[in-house]
């Protein structure tokens, strides 16, 4: 999928070879709305079964142009999860195939799988406000999935939750990541989520989600980090843990 | 200092026109391409009109009454209390129907729309179904702007009805006087003009109260408080545009049937 027409608007080079089978890729994008530029001549891919964690200030982009079509393929959590409060979990799940006019049974039936997935099999006739803060996120993100997506975005999906609740849903991203492999950009500041993300792999036999040996990290989570626009590190884990950025340093700490 | 304050507040006015134009014209112009949402029409249709029924029915009943009582004095000095039910009809169903009903339904509907979509926006609900393919503006406002067009000609209908049963009920047990003359007077001094013009302002007010009301929920910002300001703007907006409306609605239409007259 080549999701470049949509935000390449300053295009000024050939792409390079890391964007080779890339499944989003930016380059050399700047975009402004009144004020200054919110993002300045990015550039970054996000290739095949990988996830990327943007990490640093939090920035609001919401493009106006009505791609809907293209945001179709494209699965999204947001960060309150979003959900509509007057349609049943079912009918939340399923949005998407209802468009599509997707006969009932199978959406009962892919429902009731995405459901599974996040562990939530018995909220199917529920309505979101009798769901707690976690379980809404859960359910988000079966809603992000049901559609099989492309590609996954999660806007800070832990923001506002108590790290017990966090912690269930970043083993949910890690399961959804090692079970499905969908390719993922995750918007955080939140790093001991990042940090988790990147030291944990999901465990099909407990269903579980389990530290990885001390020292190793998951190959095919990687970091990106902005600061006022600009792209400042493209990297994994020990390479952010060693940048000289001096604001990269200053997130770690 | 202070010219600067006029001419942002100038621009910002201009602006939200513009953007209140485009808006407009992108929901009313969906109806042309395909999805239509049909079953959204239809829980739209039966919210805004069924569920407005009994405000009308009250409202059209209470003032038609009102009108019988204050007319039949003054009428009474010039010996005409005969044409007490061609005052009423007439008043209700060029002016105060279409008008009344408007605003009732502005208060009740565009105030709902405003808060419904302002507060989808600020839960991010809008952007989540732009996330999942679906046109808000295509699934929220054009089926909103359609059933309250559709549904506003039938309540004007049945507020100028229940006006003139109203008008007749205070003549026949208040004002002691003839019921057959008076719902005779009622039919038969009206005129096709005067049912056109009665008719035609709803469609106009329709549009208005339910644009706006959508407009101003679509473009919520600002948290919970924001829901509430858009509110109070979408219902003070659109009740003020149907008075002006009305008045230059009036005089087009005044002039279009004066060879009628």
């Amino acid at each position: 999928m080549d999701v470049n027409p949509a935000f390449e608007q300053h295009a000024q080079v050939a792409p390079p070879a890391a964007e080779a089978g890339a499944v989003l890729a930016f380059r050399n994008v700047s975009i402004a709305f009144d004020g200054p530029p919110v993002l300045e001549d990015i550039s970054f891919a996000v290739p095949p079964g990988e996830t990327r964690i943007l990490l640093g200030e939090e920035i609001a982009l919401m493009p106006e142009e009505l791609l809907f079509p293209l945001r179709a393929r494209i699965g999204m959590v947001f960060q309150e999860g979003a959900l509509f409060d007057s349609l049943t979990v079912r009918d939340n799940v399923a949005y998407q195939l209802i468009q599509e006019r997707v006969p009932d049974e199978e959406i009962n039936r892919r429902v009731r799988e995405a459901l599974r997935f996040v562990e939530l099999e018995e909220t199917f006739a529920l309505h979101p406000a009798s769901l707690s803060g976690g379980m809404r996120r859960r359910v988000a993100i079966a809603r992000a999935l049901i559609g099989q997506p492309e590609l996954l975005l999660y806007d800070s999906p832990t923001g506002g939750l108590d790290p017990v609740t966090s912690t269930t849903i970043i083993e949910l991203i890690v399961k959804e990541r090692d079970v499905l492999h969908t390719p993922a950009l995750m918007v955080t500041h939140r790093l001991q989520d990042a940090l988790m993300l990147c030291s944990h792999r999901f465990d099909p036999k407990t269903g579980r989600m389990v530290p990885l040996p001390k020292g190793e990290t998951d190959p095919n989570t990687t970091f990106l980090m902005l600061e006022e626009g600009h792209l400042i590190f493209d990297g994994s884990l020990q390479e952010l843990v060693s940048s000289k950025n001096p604001f990269v340093r200053e997130f770690l700490q | 200092m202070a010219i600067n304050t006029i001419e942002n507040t100038a621009k910002k006015l201009v602006l939200t026109v513009q953007d209140y134009s485009l808006f407009a014209w992108r929901a009313v112009s969906n109806i042309y391409h395909p999805p239509i949402y049909w079953s959204e029409f239809l829980i739209q249709s039966d919210i805004i009109g069924f569920g407005s029924l009994p405000i009308v029915i009250l409202a059209g009943l209470a003032t038609g009454s009102v009108l019988a009582l204050q007319s039949a004095a003054t009428l009474a000095a010039f010996g005409a209390t005969a044409v007490t039910g061609q005052f009423v009809s007439l008043t209700m169903i060029r002016e105060l129907g279409p008008v009344l009903t408007g605003i009732m339904v502005s208060g009740r509907n565009s105030s709902s729309m405003a808060s419904e979509l302002g507060s989808m926006v600020v839960t991010e609900q809008i952007d989540a179904m732009r996330a999942l393919g679906v046109d808000p503006v295509r699934k929220l406002v054009t089926p909103r702007i359609y059933a309250t067009i559709c549904m506003l000609f039938f309540l004007t209908i049945v507020a100028d009805a229940c006006s003139i049963l109203g008008g007749g009920l205070v003549t026949v047990f208040m004002n002691h006087q003839n019921g057959t003359q008076y719902f005779a007077m009622a039919w038969e001094h009206l005129r096709l003009p005067d049912i056109v013009q009665g008719l035609v302002k709803p469609l106009f007010y329709g549009y208005i109260l339910s644009s706006i009301g959508c407009f101003y929920g679509m473009r919520t910002s600002g948290g919970t408080q924001g829901v509430g300001r858009s509110t109070i703007q979408a219902v003070v907006t659109s009740s003020v545009l149907i008075l002006f409306v009305d008045f230059l609605l009036t005089q087009v239409l005044l002039t279009l049937f004066s060879g009628w007259m």
